[in-house]
């Protein structure tokens, strides 16, 4: 069972927000999808290696070359709103620089 | 109530490598915003990372510097959190494998040395930067994807000063490997500290307070100390310390509470799915072990005890891997080490300290300062004349030897030209021979000014003092 | 003009023979498309600029055996000065600034894209009917879904549009819409070909693929994008063959497996009827068919959903509103920016598995979901290759039904979910997986599934062109453009 505090909890972590309206089919729907996903427990994964990687090679390295592909202006075409060459965003709030 | 503190400290240095960590856009510290950055710094939709050896040879670089096993098998993970200097709203990272774990650094604190250990080091990626102004912010992405190796730790230290000397001797060790310019004025050098307290003979170990916004060694030292106190005060009056993250206000140099952490922060690490997994090979691990520049601590020693340098001076001379290589190279051109040593400790640095320059922004080289002193012991030139030579070298990379020459510098050392100069000189102050024999000392160094005048201050006083005297005793 | 009766082959042979310039071909097909638009809303941008790419090509010659032949591009695929949508708000003002591999691969091999084909937004859905530009409509009956997310190109490819297009494959999404519009579609094995540029929904599961009328035309297709790419580290270095030329429809020898759990009581009695003479088909040219077991397949959707919504759950972080895409208006500050851009920009499906995949990665849940999943995937992947160490293929259905009805499942995720058991398989193990023409059912076409080894597509293609030799499914014209014309 997942509940609506929880779901409210994963919604703030994603960023995301759901209407008052939609909260509560919201919720029950991912209650369904939680709930199938949850008989993975009945698997016996006893000394069972994960498996995260798919690709059939290892230990891809890149040359310490560094080369522009882009232009800036190329760069900034898409950004919604750009000032002197910097990325505009509406004010940063109540978090510190940086991690 | 007597306490006991607790320190842990979180070290991020800036690796010096050409490219970002995971993707090809040059690194450059200072250049005009957005200009170093791609799509994959932009988080493009569709782009992927690539891994830069050269910068996680040189994250094992450091962790093999500073004792660490380096970690065989390993894969990188994202650490998840939005932030608009973070464009893919993750940081790769190496969370749950590490690069290197287990390592350690010695200081000495009041005399006393202590281990303190280093929990893990990993590489990741920096983000950019953000600057705010009214009700706007502003990002440049040209710091995303510079590699960092941050350097974690164990809670070993108990006093700032502890905390001082751990951060100094590391930057000194990272400095050495030459894997970064470890400057905190630049960013390339950024320490986060946790410290906690309790009461002495507690088993409960205190509420970790995080401290950031950290710009020099001695601030570290200064916030951990108003923490202490800080802390120690609320526990006393019966107080709780909160979980949160304080900065340090240089000002008044007290701690400022920025923000209150409600439980741990919830980064959803998981492994990278679009990097396959990385096994490190042990021959490259051996290969770059034994291409570590030799450390300012073998260094120390080999100078005190192989070149007879003075301890204080071999200090000085380790201080800096410039200064230090400086020096060897130095005196691998045959230079006496003891000059050298007092060369770059005077001239040299006051120079240095006179520019407001580092030395390798000088035109001096190792090859210049050899043969200038190598000029001096060998009676070519006269310290006075060496002065004029050295400003000559580190200003306008001059070649010493040459330049002498040209200039008519070199020191008359020949008694066969200096004799019947000096012989000139007796037979015309017949006053000051008869002064001599009466015992008037004074009376030679007269005599000597007389002979400087007459070879225009280019003989060798050491040739001259000797025959001068030969010649007084046998009149 | 339309593409029932060409192949590659027989389109070269006209544009190299000056039989028709590639110029008039692509207005051609860009008329055609245009004109089935309104049945199908197979694309989310029709490229006017193609005409001026095939005059280049007409200029410079025709070159190679794609030189010249119009293409369409799933809209999750980057092209560099076309519009790049991936069915999404968040993304419906979005310019490439740079091509994917596989685009770049078909320019230069001179291929001319007209244009970029529908699908489930973010390739979340197994319908179209979650793409913000509306659902597309089956070739064979307006009526019903053309399955997803690569419904858009399976329509296109179906109702001969055009020769062939690109799809991506997450967890069956180009092999059910192939199903579903009875043509041929191939996922290759993961790291066949390169992901760079391409729109990532789940990074350990998406690869790109091809849908066409005819085998041969996708082993061609492949041939072009596959290979290894420095900008994709998982890309593979094995060498791409060259699968249209090694073609072989001898399956004398060949070791069919089926799995008994594909058969199971949740499918169509009538699919697996049209499955079943398929495999008979093989029997009869020399093949020998043993059943196997899949124990773990009852586990599928859930590792499927676990690690797919997790990885895009992550993937899709990057679509805030701050450097390109959808940014929401009349905000007070950063967080209001994010959750705004990314509650307005998403669409409900979206939101659905970013919600699930946040969840299963959080503290608290990823040991029990994410890694959890990652453990009984390993397990999966185990039992898959085990079947493929004795035998050449793995042969089943698709799905477990034909097309079904616009709007039938789309408010039921579950159900919806549930439908992908079949092709999910392929995907969690990154082998190579493809729908072959097999049949209809009431109409509808039916797709016959083969699954091989790790890079072993060509067993596919040979195995798909022999069953193509025998039905000649191609032949068929859908029942829905029959009508009209
Ligand atoms: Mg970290
Ligand atoms: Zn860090």
């Amino acid at each position: 069972m997942i509940s609506k505090e929880e779901v409210l909890h994963v919604a703030e972590l994603a960023n995301l927000k759901f209407k008052d309206d939609e909260v509560d089919g919201f919720v029950s729907q991912l209650d369904d999808i939680v709930t199938m996903a949850s008989q993975l427990s009945t698997v016996d994964t006893e000394g069972v290696e994960p498996t995260y990687h798919m690709s059939d090679t290892t230990t891809v390295f890149r040359a310490d070359e560094g080369k522009h592909t882009q232009t800036r202006e190329e760069l900034l075409e898409n950004v919604p709103e750009v000032q002197d060459n910097l990325i505009k965003v509406p004010s940063i709030v109540d978090k510190e620089d940086g991690e | 109530m007597n306490f006991e503190t607790t320190i842990g400290l979180e070290v991020h240095v800036e690796l010096k490598t050409n490219s970002k960590m995971f993707s090809p856009s040059p690194v450059a510290y200072g250049a005009e915003p957005n200009t170093n950055t791609n799509i994959i710094d932009f988080g493009f939709p569709g782009v992927l990372p690539s891994v830069n050896k050269g910068g996680y040879r040189l994250g094992v670089m450091v962790a093999l510097a500073l004792n660490a096993e380096i970690e065989k098998h390993t894969h990188f993970d994202r650490k998840n959190y939005f932030y608009p200097d973070n464009p893919k709203a993750y940081q790769l990272t190496q969370h749950e494998k590490p690069l290197g774990h287990d390592g350690w650094l010695e200081v000495e604190v009041n005399g006393e040395k202590k281990k303190i250990g280093i929990e893990e080091l990993h590489v990741e990626e920096d983000a950019g930067k953000n600057t705010h102004h009214g009700n706007s912010s502003y990002v440049d992405l040209n710091r995303q994807g510079t590699p960092l190796v941050e350097i974690v730790s164990k809670a070993d230290m108990h006093t700032p000063d502890e905390a001082y000397a751990y951060l100094e001797k590391l930057r000194q060790i990272v400095q050495f490997t030459g894997a970064s310019d470890v400057k905190m004025e630049e960013g390339s050098m950024r320490v986060d500290t946790n410290i906690s307290i309790t009461p002495i003979g507690s088993d409960k170990l205190g509420t970790k307070v995080e401290l950031k916004n950290l710009n020099s060694f001695n601030y570290v030292r200064m916030g951990l100390a108003y923490e202490q106190k800080r802390q120690a005060a609320i526990l006393k009056n019966g107080g709780t310390i909160g979980q949160e993250t304080r900065r340090f206000d240089e000002k008044t140099g007290e701690t400022v509470l920025m923000r209150v952490k409600s439980g741990a922060d919830d980064y959803r690490y998981f492994p990278e799915p679009d990097l396959p997994a990385f096994n490190i090979d042990p021959a490259w691990i051996k290969e770059i072990k034994d291409s570590l520049p030799e450390p300012a601590e073998n260094r120390r020693y080999r100078y005190i005890n192989e070149l007879g340098i003075p301890e204080y001076d071999a200090g000085v001379l380790t201080d800096t891997k410039e200064m230090s290589d400086f020096f060897d190279e130095t005196v691998s051109y045959k230079a006496n080490p003891k000059l050298v040593s007092n060369w770059l400790m005077g001239e040299v640095n006051g120079y240095l300290n006179e520019k407001k320059v580092g030395l390798l922004d000088t035109k001096l080289t190792p090859e210049h300062l050899a043969k200038m002193i190598n000029l001096i012991s060998d009676g070519t030139i006269s310290s006075k004349i060496a002065k004029k030579v050295f400003q000559e070298t580190i200003s306008n990379g001059t070649e010493p030897e040459g330049w002498v020459k040209e200039k008519g510098m070199v020191q008359e050392s020949d008694p066969a030209v200096l004799k019947p100069m000096i012989v000139d000189v007796l037979d015309n102050n017949q006053q000051s021979i008869d002064d001599f024999k009466n015992g008037k000392d004074r009376a030679v160094g007269f005599l000597i000014g007389q002979i400087m005048k007459k070879t225009r201050g280019q003989a060798n006083p050491k040739v001259v003092n000797k025959i001068l005297m030969e010649e007084l005793n046998s009149r | 003009m339309d593409y029932f009766n060409e192949t590659i082959d027989s389109l070269h042979k006209k544009l190299a023979d000056k039989e028709i310039t590639a110029q008039d071909l692509t207005k051609d097909t860009l008329q055609r498309i245009k004109d089935k638009e309104e049945k199908l809303n197979a694309y989310v941008t029709v490229n006017d600029d193609a005409t001026e790419d095939a005059k280049q090509i007409d200029n410079d010659g025709i070159k190679g055996r794609l030189s010249g032949i119009p293409i369409a591009i799933k809209d999750n695929i980057l092209t560099k000065g076309v519009l790049t949508t991936a069915s999404s708000k968040i993304l419906s003002n979005f310019m490439p600034i740079y091509d994917a591999t596989v685009t770049e691969k078909l320019k230069n091999a001179g291929a001319i894209n007209v244009g970029k084909t529908n699908l489930d937004e973010f390739a979340m859905g197994s319908s179209t009917e979650t793409s913000y530009y509306g659902t597309s409509h089956n070739a064979w009956d307006y009526t019903k879904v053309p399955g997803g997310s690569s419904g858009g190109s399976a329509a296109a490819v179906a109702s001969g549009d055009v020769i062939a297009a690109l799809g991506t494959d997450t967890g069956g999404s180009i092999r059910q819409p192939a199903s579903f519009n009875g043509i041929f579609g191939i996922k290759p094995t993961y790291g066949r070909v390169s992901r760079w540029g391409v729109i990532a929904f789940a990074s350990s599961l998406d690869q790109v693929g091809v849908m066409s009328k005819r085998v041969e035309d996708s082993a061609e297709v492949l041939t072009t994008i596959a290979g290894h790419d420095v900008q994709d580290s998982t890309s593979s270095e094995k060498e791409v063959p060259d699968y249209r030329a090694n073609l072989n429809k001898d399956m004398h020898g060949i070791k069919i497996a089926v799995p008994k759990e594909f058969w199971h009581e949740g499918t169509d009695p009538e699919v697996l009827k049209t499955v079943d003479e398929a495999i008979e088909t093989y029997k009869k040219l020399g093949a020998t068919v043993e059943e196997v077991s899949l124990p773990t397949l009852k586990h599928a959707v859930e590792v499927y959903y676990v690690i797919a919504s997790s990885e895009a759950s992550s993937n899709l972080q990057r679509y805030d509103g701050v450097r390109y895409g959808f940014r929401a208006k009349d905000v007070k500050n950063i967080k209001e920016l994010f959750v705004n851009s990314r509650s307005e920009g998403f669409g409900d499906e979206v939101k659905r598995r970013i919600m699930l995949g946040t969840f299963a990665l959080s503290a608290g849940a990823y040991d029990a979901y994410f890694k959890k999943a990652a453990e009984v995937r390993t397990i999966f992947i185990n039992e898959l290759k085990s079947i493929l160490d004795k035998y050449d293929l793995i042969a089943g259905p698709v799905t477990t039904t034909p097309a079904f009805g616009i709007g039938e499942k789309i408010d039921d995720p579950l159900a919806m979910y549930m439908n992908d058991i079949l092709t999910i398989p392929a995907n969690l193990a990154g082998l190579p997986a493809a729908s072959v023409p097999a049949g209809t059912v009431n109409g509808l076409p039916v797709g016959l599934q083969l699954m091989a080894k790790s890079f072993d597509e060509q067993s596919i293609f040979n195995a798909a062109y022999a069953l193509q030799e025998e039905n000649k499914f191609y032949e068929q014209i859908p029942t829905a453009l029959k009508e009209e014309d």
